[in-house]
C-alpha cells in the first residue's frame, strides 16, 4: 500500500505573531517556521503504518516555495521514503492546494494520503475535504485511530459530541486530529540519511493543474486586546465580584 | 441574494447553532432557505421553520443522509446550490467536514468560521489561532461559508416558513457508518452554555473533575477542558476547548488549573467574563482574566462551591 502524506510548512506554534503595520498581512521575516502540527502527527501514522508492515512505501508532498523543502527533509528524516516538491512562489490557499494534489494523486495513484485537519496559520480545515471531494475518495476527518482492513479503512472521528466511526473504500483521504498519536523527534542519523533520500520537484503546469485564484485579502488586524483585570484576595471576594461587579452570578 | 443554510441536527433535535447561522445569512441580506437533510427529519424541519428571516425550509429525508455523512451532504449541496449566491453552515465538526466538499466541486474557495459580515462578499475571519483577524472578499459566484456561531445572536423561534420536501437521488459507495459514541450529560451544551467551568492539567486526575462538577451543578454550568487534560485522559475529547476544539463564549469562564496557551486562549478568550484559579500568580492566563484568584485549587473549588 502506498501512502501520500502532505506537510505544510507553517509558523512554528509557539511564536507569538506580530501584524505587519500596514495591515496586509502577518509579518513572516525572520520567523521561526516549521512543519505543520497536524501534518507532523500525519507523517508519524504513515511511517507506523510502514513500520507495520501495512504501507509500502511513504512519500510527503508539499505545495510552497524553496524553503518548503526543508519541511520534506523533515519528513524524510522521520521515515519517509521519498518526497515532492510541488513548486510555486504564489500564496496558494486549500482550494488551490487540494487540486495540485489531486494532480499529484493521478500520478501516484496512491491507495490512502493523509493530511492534517487543519493548517495553523490559515485555520482553514478544509484541503483534505476538498481533495477528497476532487478525487472522488471517502474522507475519514478529524481521525483519532486508523485500522486498515479487508481492502477498508475505518477511521474513528473526533466530532462535537464525542466519537464516530466511518468505514471508507480505498483510496480514501484521512485527516489527523491531535490524538492520533504523539509524533517522535528525529533522531540525528536519520537527518543524515534523510538529505540522501530522492526529493523530486514539480511545476502547477507539469501536474496540469490551473491554480485558481484564492480569497483577496484585504486587511489583517490584531484583535482587540482583553485587557487582565485584578487579582482577588479570597473566595469571598471572588464571589462578591462575581456577583456584585461582573453580575454574572 | 439568495442563501442557503444547511441545518444542523443530532437524535432529532435541531442543533442551536443553526439560529445563530440564520443570523449570519440575515447579516448577508435576501432569501434564506434552510437544508434539513437526514433520515426521519420531519420534526427537524418543523422546528427550522420557525426559526426568524427563514422563507423556505427544503427537507431531504433518505437513508443515504442518515448520520449525515459528508460524501452524500456534499452532493447534495452540489444539487441545490446552482439557485444560490452562498451557502452557509456552523463552523462546527458536521460543517467543516461537509462543506469544503461543496466548495472544491464547484471550483470555489470556501471562507471557514466567518465572525462578522462586512458585505455580501466581504467577510471577517480569524487566523493564527485567533491572534490575527482578516478581512477577506471572494470574487467567486456562490460563496461557501462556515460560521463562527458565538459570534452571531440567534434569531428568534417566531418565524413560519414553509416546509418542502427535495426529491433526491444521491448514492454513496465511499463510505459507510459503522457506529458513533456520544458523550451523554444532563449538563448544558459548551456551545450554548451561559457559564463554563473548565480544568486543565493542574486538576492531576479525572476523579477531581468531581470538584469542578460540583460548582457546575450549582451555576448550571458546563464543564470544559484544556487539551492537556484530554491528552492525559482525565475527561473525553468532546470537552476540549481551545483552537481545536470548541470555541466558547460564555458570559461567565472559569479556568481552573490551565496555564493560558495561546491554543486554549483561541477558544474561550471571547467570553464576557474569565476567571482563573492558578497556583502560579505568573501563569499567563492571569494576563487576560478578569478576576484571578492565586492559591490551590484543591482548597479553592471546595469553599468555592459552599459560597455559591
Ligand atoms: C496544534 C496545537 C493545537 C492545540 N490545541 C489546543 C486546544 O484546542 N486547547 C487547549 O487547551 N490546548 C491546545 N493545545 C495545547 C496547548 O499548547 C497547551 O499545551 C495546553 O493548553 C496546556 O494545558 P494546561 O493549561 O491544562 O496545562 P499546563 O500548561 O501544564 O498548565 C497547568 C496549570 O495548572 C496549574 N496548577 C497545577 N496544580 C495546581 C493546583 N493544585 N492548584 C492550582 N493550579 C494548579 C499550574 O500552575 C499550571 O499553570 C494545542 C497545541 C498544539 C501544538
Ligand atoms: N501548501 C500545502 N502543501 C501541502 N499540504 C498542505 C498545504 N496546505 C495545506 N495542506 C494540507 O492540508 C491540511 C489542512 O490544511 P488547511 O485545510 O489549509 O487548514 C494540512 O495539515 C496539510 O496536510
Amino acid at each position: 500500500m502506498k501512502v501520500l502524506v502532505a506537510v505544510k510548512r507553517v509558523i512554528d506554534y509557539n511564536v507569538k505573531i506580530r501584524v505587519k503595520p500596514d495591515h496586509s498581512d502577518v509579518d513572516l521575516t525572520n520567523v521561526k517556521m516549521a512543519m505543520n502540527p497536524f501534518c507532523e502527527i500525519a507523517v508519524e501514522e504513515a511511517v507506523r503504518l510502514k513500520e507495520k508492515g501495512v504501507a509500502t512505501e511513504v512519500v510527503a508532498v508539499t505545495v510552497g516555495p524553496k524553503a518548503a523543502q526543508e519541511q520534506l527533509r523533515t519528513a524524510l528524516a522521520l521515515g519517509a521514503d521519498r518526497a515532492i516538491h510541488v513548486e510555486t512562489e504564489e500564496v496558494v490557499e486549500s482550494l488551490a492546494v487540494a487540486k495540485l494534489l489531486e494532480g499529484v494523486v493521478n500520478e501516484e495513484k496512491p491507495d490512502l494520503v493523509i493530511l492534517g485537519k487543519q493548517a495553523i496559520d490559515t485555520d482553514n480545515n478544509q484541503t483534505g475535504q476538498m481533495l477528497a471531494a476532487l478525487t472522488g475518495m471517502g474522507q475519514g476527518t478529524f481521525a483519532s485511530e486508523i485500522v486498515v482492513e479487508d481492502g477498508e479503512i475505518r477511521v474513528t472521528r473526533e466530532i462535537d459530541g464525542g466519537h464516530q466511526t466511518v468505514a471508507l473504500k480505498l483510496p480514501a483521504v484521512v485527516t489527523t486530529d491531535l490524538r492520533l498519536n504523539e509524533p517522535r523527534y528525529a533522531k540525528l542519523p536519520d537527518i543524515m540519511k534523510a538529505k540522501k533520500k530522492p526529493l523530486e520537484s514539480r511545476t502547477p503546469e507539469a501536474l496540469g493543474v490551473a491554480v485558481p485564484a484564492g480569497l483577496k485579502r484585504l486587511k489583517v488586524e490584531t484583535p482587540a486586546e482583553r485587557k487582565g483585570g485584578v487579582k482577588v484576595g479570597s473566595v469571598d471576594e471572588l464571589v462578591d465580584k462575581l456577583k456584585n461587579e461582573a453580575k454574572v452570578l | 441574494m439568495s442563501i442557503l443554510v444547511l441545518a444542523e441536527h443530532h437524535n432529532g433535535q435541531l442543533s442551536d447553532g443553526t439560529a445563530h447561522v440564520v443570523a449570519a445569512a440575515t447579516a448577508i441580506g435576501g432569501n434564506v432557505d434552510v437544508l434539513v437533510a437526514g433520515e426521519s427529519v420531519q420534526g427537524v424541519a418543523e422546528t427550522a421553520a420557525t426559526l426568524e428571516g427563514v422563507s423556505r425550509v427544503r427537507v431531504a429525508d433518505a437513508a443515504v443522509y442518515a448520520h449525515q455523512l459528508a460524501e452524500p451532504i456534499g452532493d447534495l449541496l452540489v444539487r441545490l446550490a446552482d439557485d444560490y449566491t452562498h451557502v452557509l453552515t456552523a463552523a462546527s465538526t458536521g460543517g467543516k467536514n461537509a462543506l469544503p466538499r461543496l466548495a472544491a466541486l464547484k471550483g470555489v474557495n470556501q471562507i471557514s468560521e466567518i465572525l462578522e459580515v462586512v458585505s455580501a462578499d466581504t467577510f471577517k475571519r480569524p487566523i493564527y489561532a485567533g491572534n490575527a483577524i482578516a478581512t477577506v472578499q471572494s470574487d467567486d459566484p456562490l460563496k461557501v461559508i462556515t460560521v463562527r456561531t458565538t459570534a452571531f445572536d440567534a434569531v428568534a423561534r417566531q418565524g413560519s416558513a414553509s416546509v418542502e420536501a427535495i426529491e433526491s437521488e444521491v448514492t454513496n459507495a465511499v463510505s459507510r457508518f459503522v457506529d458513533e459514541a456520544l458523550a451523554q450529560s444532563d449538563r448544558p451544551e459548551l456551545g450554548g452554555a451561559r457559564i463554563i467551568v473548565s480544568g486543565g492539567r493542574g486538576m492531576g486526575n479525572g476523579e477531581n473533575f468531581k470538584l469542578l462538577e460540583g460548582i457546575a451543578d450549582k451555576l448550571g454550568a458546563a464543564v470544559g477542558a484544556s487539551r492537556a487534560a484530554v491528552d492525559a485522559g482525565f475527561v473525553p475529547n468532546d470537552m476540549q476547548v481551545g483552537q481545536t476544539g470548541k470555541i466558547v463564549a460564555p458570559d461567565l469562564y472559569i479556568a481552573v488549573g490551565i496555564s493560558g496557551a495561546i491554543q486554549h486562549l483561541a477558544g474561550m478568550k471571547d467570553s464576557k467574563v474569565i476567571v482563573a484559579i492558578n497556583k502560579d500568580d505568573e501563569a499567563p492566563i492571569f494576563q487576560i482574566a478578569d478576576y484571578g484568584l492565586v492559591g490551590d485549587l484543591f482548597e479553592i473549588l471546595p469553599a468555592l462551591e459552599q459560597k455559591l
